[in-house]
């Protein structure tokens, strides 16, 4: 074989010289190069099958056709009630307390937990430490248990005022007047979202280079300016989907008021279930369904936040699932003509 | 430090002025007695081995670093201090930010905001600091796009430029502010050599436009050509300085010597 490598390798197929050589050299007499005799560069690369992809993929379409077969024929999940449950005033209003508290507690919690933030990170020992104690007290204590303390707060302190510390008052408000249950679960959520999101901040703000810090310094910005324009929205980068985690937690979270007498969308099934008993299930399923759609519109605004903070990180936005669509639908178009005319 | 040095100060006719400036991190001492004066107008260039402290000393002048001991005067006027008798006092933070919106500063790294196009990068300044109008500010920042030569990439922003290009915003963005001093730090240390040339260009454009200029930077050829005085530093002290025909060409101290006969 020594004498004629290059015929060995070759794809041109002549085999005037390979005829006294053995079989294995030739090429494996395949329909593809020889017979349309088209230069290389020309040829489309064959893809690699791959069976094992195709088996594990058959394998879970069975599953999934089998769980979702489950889901709609087996009478236990009682579609009908689900039906008459979903848009019911009960619920609707269960709901828009949800969203009520997830609002607030969201925007409280945020703003609680930048100013934690700058207080982790302040030169200021005292504020260190008592922003890092903010932290460790309520990550450590769990939120039913903030809840419930909250709830009974009025029994602890029955006034609350405004004055001197440790001295007069100008205002003072009688607690169980201010305290609503509504208060007292916003108070509550937000306390506990404030010490997580201020992890999240905090992060954020470390992420951010010193260069730019130092660029911001050296321009002589002021020092809010700094921080609103220079730092912060390079730190909402990383911030959006960590704090998006955060609020998606909230959301569920909030479930629990339901333990300080507010009749959240979860306490209004709860309760409708303990007066219609056989209806439990579809309850809970309306209950479930209802906190997919708040989960899957918080993902898509996450999406479009993550693409307004994006602008000038990368060299390119990455697409909207619309441009991806459209992109995707003139690729096809493009490979159909090519076959067509092959 | 006595009333009379800083009297002497204040009649000064210096650009910069840095007097006996001492800084150190831990143990390490980076400046160990710097005396520099710089006239208005003139293209100082600083060289010396990297950790020599000339970065230090450039960060000094505009209060990014605070000396451990000394003073350094921009224009007659201290940096981050303030006399009051016979007592030097801690400037506030915003008087010091004031200060330095009065000195340019040029980065290696750029350090332009990423998240604002070039145009919103070169306006920004003048705004926040309450110098200009909005509408003020893009126009003055358009015409310095012009000048470094960059009109057409306005809308971009600086992850879609090349690093001469950043380099040349960054420039546009610290004389966004009119400063009367501008500083620069290894401006082309960053770049592919091909690139070094038109930021180069950009500086030499200044300095023939009478800004004093404050240069450190390897580019010995450059020094040569530009700079009115050279000030070689080793060891966080100055050991040598002149004309570049001088310090360059002839150098008096065996250090210079030893250090241009390696990068030249």
């Amino acid at each position: 074989m020594s004498e004629s490598p290059g015929t060995a390798v070759s794809l041109d197929a002549s085999k005037t010289t390979t005829d006294s050589l053995s079989t294995p050299l030739e090429l494996p007499d395949v329909d593809t190069a020889p017979q349309r005799s088209e230069p290389l560069a020309a040829q489309r690369v064959l893809p690699l099958r791959r069976p094992g992809r195709w088996i594990a993929t058959a394998v879970v379409l069975v599953v999934v056709a089998q769980i979702v077969h489950g889901l709609i024929t087996n009478s236990f999940y009682q579609w009908d009630r689900f039906a008459y449950w979903f848009f019911r005033p009960t619920i609707l209003d269960g709901l828009g307390i949800t969203l009520e508290v997830t609002a607030l507690s969201a925007v409280l919690g945020l703003l609680g937990g930048i100013v934690i933030a700058l207080g982790r990170l302040s030169r200021s020992p005292v504020l260190r430490a008592v922003s890092w104690t903010y932290v460790w007290a309520l990550r450590s204590i769990p939120l039913i248990v903030v809840l419930i303390f909250l709830y009974n707060f009025s029994a602890l302190y029955k006034t609350l005022s405004v004055g001197v510390p440790f001295g007069p008052a100008f205002f003072s408000f009688d607690e169980s007047r201010l305290a609503t249950d509504m208060v007292v679960a916003v108070i509550g959520l937000s306390l506990n979202e404030a010490a997580y999101a201020a992890e999240v901040v905090r992060g954020g703000i470390l992420s951010v280079d010193q260069g730019q810090h130092e660029a911001a310094a050296a321009l002589g910005l002021p020092k809010g300016y700094q921080f609103r324009k220079i730092v912060l929205p390079q730190a909402l980068r990383s911030i959006t989907p960590n704090y998006v985690n955060q609020l998606i937690g909230l959301i569920k979270s909030t479930s629990l008021v339901f333990y300080v007498s507010l009749f959240d969308l979860f306490g209004a099934a709860q309760t409708m279930g303990s007066t219609y008993p056989g209806d439990i299930v579809p309850l809970l399923l309306v209950v479930t369904v209802w906190y997919l759609i708040l989960t899957s519109i918080v993902s898509v605004v996450q999406f479009y936040v993550e693409r307004y903070y994006a602008r000038g990180a990368t060299r390119s936005l990455p697409p909207t699932p619309l441009q991806k669509l459209r992109a995707g639908l003139s690729d096809l178009r493009t490979r159909i003509r090519r076959e067509a005319a092959v | 430090m006595t009333i009379e040095t800083l009297e002497s100060l204040e009649t000064a006719s210096a650009a910069v002025e840095v007097h006996d400036v001492h800084k150190w991190y831990g143990t390490h001492r980076v400046l160990n007695g710097i005396d520099l004066t710089v006239r208005p107008g003139e293209v100082t260039v600083i060289i010396g081995p990297s950790g020599s402290g000339k970065s230090t000393l450039l960060r000094v002048v505009n209060h990014l670093e605070k000396p451990e001991i000394g003073y350094v005067s921009v224009n007659g006027e201290l940096i981050g201090l303030r006399r009051q008798g016979d007592r030097l006092k801690e400037l506030s933070e915003r008087a010091i930010l004031t200060q330095r919106s009065r000195i340019g500063f040029v980065f290696q790294n750029f350090n332009l905001f990423p998240h604002l196009t070039v145009l919103d990068n070169v306006a920004a300044a003048p705004v926040a600091t309450g110098k200009l109008g909005k509408a003020a500010a893009q126009e003055l920042a358009r015409e310095l796009l012009e000048r470094v030569g960059l009109a057409d990439k306005a809308t971009a922003y600086p992850r879609q430029l090349s690093g001469g290009q950043q380099q040349r915003v960054a420039i546009a963005r610290a004389l966004a502010l009119r400063p009367g001093i501008i500083l620069f730090d290894e401006p082309t240390s960053a770049l592919d050599p091909e690139l070094v040339g038109e930021v180069l260009a950009v500086i030499r454009d200044l300095a023939r436009s009478g800004t004093t200029l404050v240069i450190v930077t390897h580019e010995i050829g450059f020094a040569r050509e530009i700079a009115d005085r050279v000030v070689f530093i080793d060891g966080g002290k100055i050991v040598e300085q002149g004309p570049p025909a001088e310090v360059l060409d002839k150098p008096q101290h065996e250090r210079t010597r030893d250090f241009l006969s390696k990068v030249l």
